[in-house]
């Protein structure tokens, strides 16, 4: 059975995310697991971080790479085109997720492949490809220990990196025994890994088509390669006579000799290591070793529209590395779950509204799930500004409502408040009448010396906090009391001087 | 849908001869379109990168491959050195301890490393191993092309004494030889060593740092998931 | 020295004290105070929650007012972030090459209070006396994007009489975030539940901030639970002198 959850990518509307934040809020489980998993690797981060006195400068590298590639994108991407066809392989244009789908079902049944095994790719769960795949009678094996175990629950995932992170090992020795006909299971970790081990091998050595993602595809060389840790990767780009590779048109890297930046920014900013146990790196199809068939798939499904956007087009520079996850004290709280994507977290935040286009009110939740504290920023390996982009969005979620969203949008209480605030705060003489104003409004609500129920949608703060009230003097009474002027504004100081 | 109503099976290479899609034009008319912001004179590589970051270890070479026996090691896979003449003893050992009775061995593997008492699987490319021979043998003994200290990496890249992927993938014991001489200081110097054999045959590369490794449940780190689960390598200076 | 004050809508409605604070302060260090009575609201909060059309104006009216003096100081951090940081995409969007120039040439000049004091002036001891047990949260904007680094820490270390108390897990956000904590007010409270938990931790009389919007958060929670700690801004304890206290 699976549960598929309502997701930005599957068409359907989704909830916002103050709802599913608060639900995440309320288990608290998840909440235990997940401070404990993010500090882990947050802490593990820093350290493999402070031991590069050169980091900086591969920060700066790999953005500037990524703004190449990405100023010229349609040169790069003919390029890697040819360069994979040279090599032996076949290439693919795909405008969105049903044609991706489309294109790896028909290879899948050419070859009469009534399984698949997968290696963890965030661009099919984002094109639906499994669910695709099942309805044209063909089963896909995730074979990513942590999708596996997703894939067993019938879940979606909650982190980029490590998808199973709200589970734990009891949670997983239970769904083993069940699932995987497994008896007699510990729950210790490598027990558990080792009947997933078992169970997978089979599947490796029977499938004829293999799936995976790809982190990087070189356009100069057509050298794509999978950065993982498990050993799945290589066995699903190694084993199955037919690999399909689906990636997204910004996963593109200009020359070779650029993997030197993004293969230490990647692992070190991912799972904190020096370098991930294996990667692969494969230039089309060489004789007699791996697959003698390969084709690359490249997605589009909404990324030129992020291209479109100039503040908004640094978003592609992401390697799905997830440390910005790790440091949001927003996503530590509520989890992946909460931001009803396949990309959750603050580049989640930013990526999905983005592909999915404004106007929905769910995803134009996400650019506001978010305090700007800015440390996302801080860790980016490729320097996405992700505050920054995070503001320009909800300015364009407003700008939407407005412009689109009829009367109804123009009478949104927010809009109609914010629209009065504006007002107020352009005139001295609007904004002094507003100050004294509420000091005489807000007497109702002060109760000995502060104010415990707000009414209305600021409710939500007095839930926790109390509130002061505004004070007999406002800063500017006081200095011109102190200098002796007169109560209209602007006498003694004038403007500039 | 157009292209696979028009050319019936659409996976027999029908893109190949330069046959114009619906789908590639869209996207590289869409991808024009969303970066009209570029002047159309400025040229890929009128887009500064500034590489400031090292691209040479100097350090004394014994400083690099103790960095390199050291990092490796922290990857909980074994490590020994040996002297070039001690080799074939050391391998010797090294299969014995671990119980090795049916080795495999890729082709242009030096004779010489190969132990008298285990049984040999040679993999040619004329009579290739099948999996479930690979998935069935005790180990695999294979050289390598690269060793990088920063990170303690070894890396493959399928030429001779490496043999294919499948066979440093499928045996649960893989057994490499470095030789000090292949061990480089950072990352960068890998890549430019490796450029000639991605631009030449364009065989396929890969990196190994430890043996395979999960941190998928609750974050405890379990060696050996997939790929061999004991990774033992054998420093030749 | 002549600098400009910006008060900040928010101080000087809700914060009046701040203000005296920071003008006190500066005014012993020899500095001439100017406080432009045209001034409003720098737009942040509009800026910030989207409504950033109707934020243009009150960027303008920043712009107009402080543009002819040599500095800006202002008592918060996250509002010379909104001028240092986003008023160039503000002017983006107006598409006004003008106000862009303008901002560009203004911006650099606007200091939050304790980057001002040390990294302008040069000063670490304002001739503060302050006997009490202090904790102090460094504020996002004020760290990240400001990066004003130890100046406030300088400031409290050479305040005479001071107890100071390092605040664990410091640089995590307290949950603020402007309309965050009312849109979201759910997640800003759970933030604010770690950040409450870390300031008793330390056992301090008196959390402090160079932001009131951070501390009006973490104030509001800490009267809520009864605590019994105190928030207070930098600027108030940089004013606060030996004579005020034993007169």
């Amino acid at each position: 059975m699976t549960i598929e959850a309502p997701d930005a990518f599957s068409g359907g509307k989704t909830p916002h995310f103050e709802e599913s934040a608060r639900e995440s809020l309320a288990d608290s489980q998840l909440r235990r697991n997940l401070g404990k998993a993010t500090q882990t690797i947050r802490n593990k981060r820093a350290v493999a971080v402070e031991e590069m006195p050169d980091w900086e400068q591969l920060r700066e590298a790999g953005r500037a790479l990524k703004s190449r590639t990405l100023r010229h994108l349609d040169e790069y991407l003919l390029q890697l085109e040819e360069s994979v066809k040279q090599a032996g392989g076949q290439v693919h244009w795909a405008r969105d997720g049903e044609e991706a789908n489309r294109i790896i079902a028909g290879i899948a049944k050419s070859h009469d492949a009534g399984e698949v095994v997968k290696v963890k790719s965030i661009a099919t769960d984002e094109t639906k490809l499994n669910e695709y795949l099942k309805r044209e009678g063909i089963e896909a094996f995730e074979t990513d220990l942590a999708e596996l175990i997703i894939q067993l629950a019938g879940e979606t995932s909650s982190h980029i990196l490590v998808p199973a992170i709200h589970k734990n090992r009891s949670e997983i020795r239970e769904l083993f025994m069940q699932k995987l006909g497994v008896e007699d299971l510990s729950d210790d970790p490598p027990d558990l890994t080792n009947a997933a081990r078992l169970y997978l091998r089979e599947k490796f050595l029977k499938a004829k088509v293999g799936i995976s993602g790809a982190n990087f595809a070189v356009a100069e060389t057509g050298t794509v390669c999978v950065v993982e840790s498990e050993g799945n990767g290589r066995m699903c780009t190694t084993l199955p006579p037919v690999l399909v590779t689906l990636m997204g048109i910004e996963k593109i890297i200009p020359a070779w000799q650029d993997y030197e930046v993004f293969m230490q920014l990647l692992p070190r900013s991912s799972t904190a290591e020096r370098m991930n146990p294996y990667t692969t790196f494969w230039t089309g199809v060489s004789e007699g070793d791996g697959p003698q068939e390969f084709h690359l798939v490249l997605l589009d499904n909404g990324r030129t529209e992020v291209l479109d956007d100039e503040i908004g087009r640094q978003t592609l520079n992401c390697i799905r590395c997830s440390a910005c996850l790790n440091v949001c004290p927003v996503y530590e709280r509520t989890g992946g779950h909460a931001y009803n994507s396949v990309y959750p977290g603050p580049i989640g935040a930013i990526l999905t509204p983005q592909l999915v286009g404004i106007g929905k009110s769910g995803s134009d939740s996400l650019p506001y799930a978010s305090s700007l504290c800015g440390a996302c920023y801080e860790v980016c390996p490729v320097k996405i500004n992700i505050p920054e982009v995070l503001i320009h969005l909800r300015g364009r979620v407003v700008r939407h409502k407005q412009d689109e969203g009829g009367l109804r949008g123009k009478l949104d209480p927010e809009n109609v408040a914010m629209r009065a605030m504006a007002k107020t705060f352009s005139e001295p003489r609007l904004y002094e009448g507003a100050q004294k104003a509420a000091r005489i409004g807000q007497w109702p609500l002060a109760r000995s010396g502060a104010i415990h129920r707000l009414p209305g949608r600021l409710a939500g703060w007095t839930d926790a906090r109390d509130l002061k009230p505004i004070p007999e003097q406002t800063f500017r009474e006081w200095w011109r009391s102190r200098n002796g002027s007169g109560t209209h504004s602007g006498t003694r100081s004038g403007e500039g001087s | 849908m157009e292209i696979q109503e028009r050319l019936g099976d659409p996976f027999g290479n029908p893109f190949g001869g330069g046959l114009v899609t619906p789908a590639r034009e869209e996207i590289l008319r869409r991808v024009r379109r969303a970066t009209h912001d570029v002047p159309k004179d400025e040229h890929p590589e009128d887009v500064p990168v500034e590489r400031g970051y090292r691209d040479k270890d100097d350090a004394p070479r014994e400083e690099i491959v103790e960095r390199f026996a050291e990092r490796v090691a922290e990857y909980e896979a074994t490590v020994h050195r040996a002297d070039e003449s001690d080799l074939p003893r050391a391998i010797a050992e090294a299969c014995g301890r671990r119980g090795v009775r049916q080795l495999v061995v890729p082709a242009g593997l030096p004779e010489e490393w190969i132990p008298e008492d285990v049984e040999t699987l040679r993999d040619a490319a004329s009579s290739p191993l099948s999996n479930e021979e690979l998935d069935r043998s005790d180990g695999t003994l294979t050289g390598c092309s690269l060793g990088i200290a920063q990170t303690g990496t070894i890396v493959l890249d399928a030429g001779e004494g490496q043999g294919r992927r499948a066979l440093t993938l499928l045996p649960d014991y893989h057994l490499c030889v470095v030789r000090e001489e292949q061990i480089v200081g950072l990352v960068p110097e890998a890549f430019a060593k490796l450029e000639e054999t991605v631009k030449g045959e364009g065989r396929a590369i890969t990196f190994i740092s430890g043996p395979s490794a999960t941190s998928d449940i609750e974050l405890n780190r379990v060696e050996g998931v997939h790929g061999p689960r004991t990774l033992e390598v054998l420093i030749v200076g | 020295m002549r600098i400009a004050l910006f008060i900040t809508c928010f101080n000087d409605t809700l914060f009046p004290e701040t203000g005296r604070a920071t003008v006190e302060v500066l005014e012993r260090l020899g500095v001439e105070v100017d406080f432009p009575l045209e001034q409003t609201c720098c737009g942040q909060m509009h800026f910030n929650t989207g409504y950033q059309r109707e934020a243009i104006p009150l960027v303008r009216r920043f712009v107009e007012v402080f543009k002819n003096y040599e500095a800006v100081v202002a008592p918060s951090g996250s509002c010379v972030g909104m001028v240092r940081e986003l008023y160039p995409m503000a002017a983006d969007l107006a598409n006004d090459k003008r106000l862009a120039a303008d901002v560009e040439e203004l911006s650099p000049r606007v200091f939050e209070l304790s980057e001002f004091l040390v990294k302008k002036l040069g000063v670490t001891d304002v001739g503060a006396y302050y006997p009490h047990r202090v904790t102090y949260h460094p504020t996002c904007h004020s760290l990240r994007m400001l990066k004003v680094g130890d100046a406030p820490l300088k400031l409290l270390e050479a305040v005479r009489g001071i107890d100071f108390v390092e605040l664990p897990e410091a640089r995590e956000c307290c949950g603020f975030g402007g309309t965050f904590a009312v849109k979201n007010a759910d997640t800003s409270i759970a933030m604010l539940g770690d950040k409450l938990r870390h300031v008793l931790e330390t056992e301090a009389e008196v959390c402090a901030a160079g932001d009131n919007s951070c501390l009006m958060h973490i104030g509001g929670g800490l009267k809520r639970q009864r605590a019994g700690v105190r928030t207070v801004h930098l600027a108030e304890i940089l004013a606060t002198t030996e004579e005020k206290i034993k007169p």
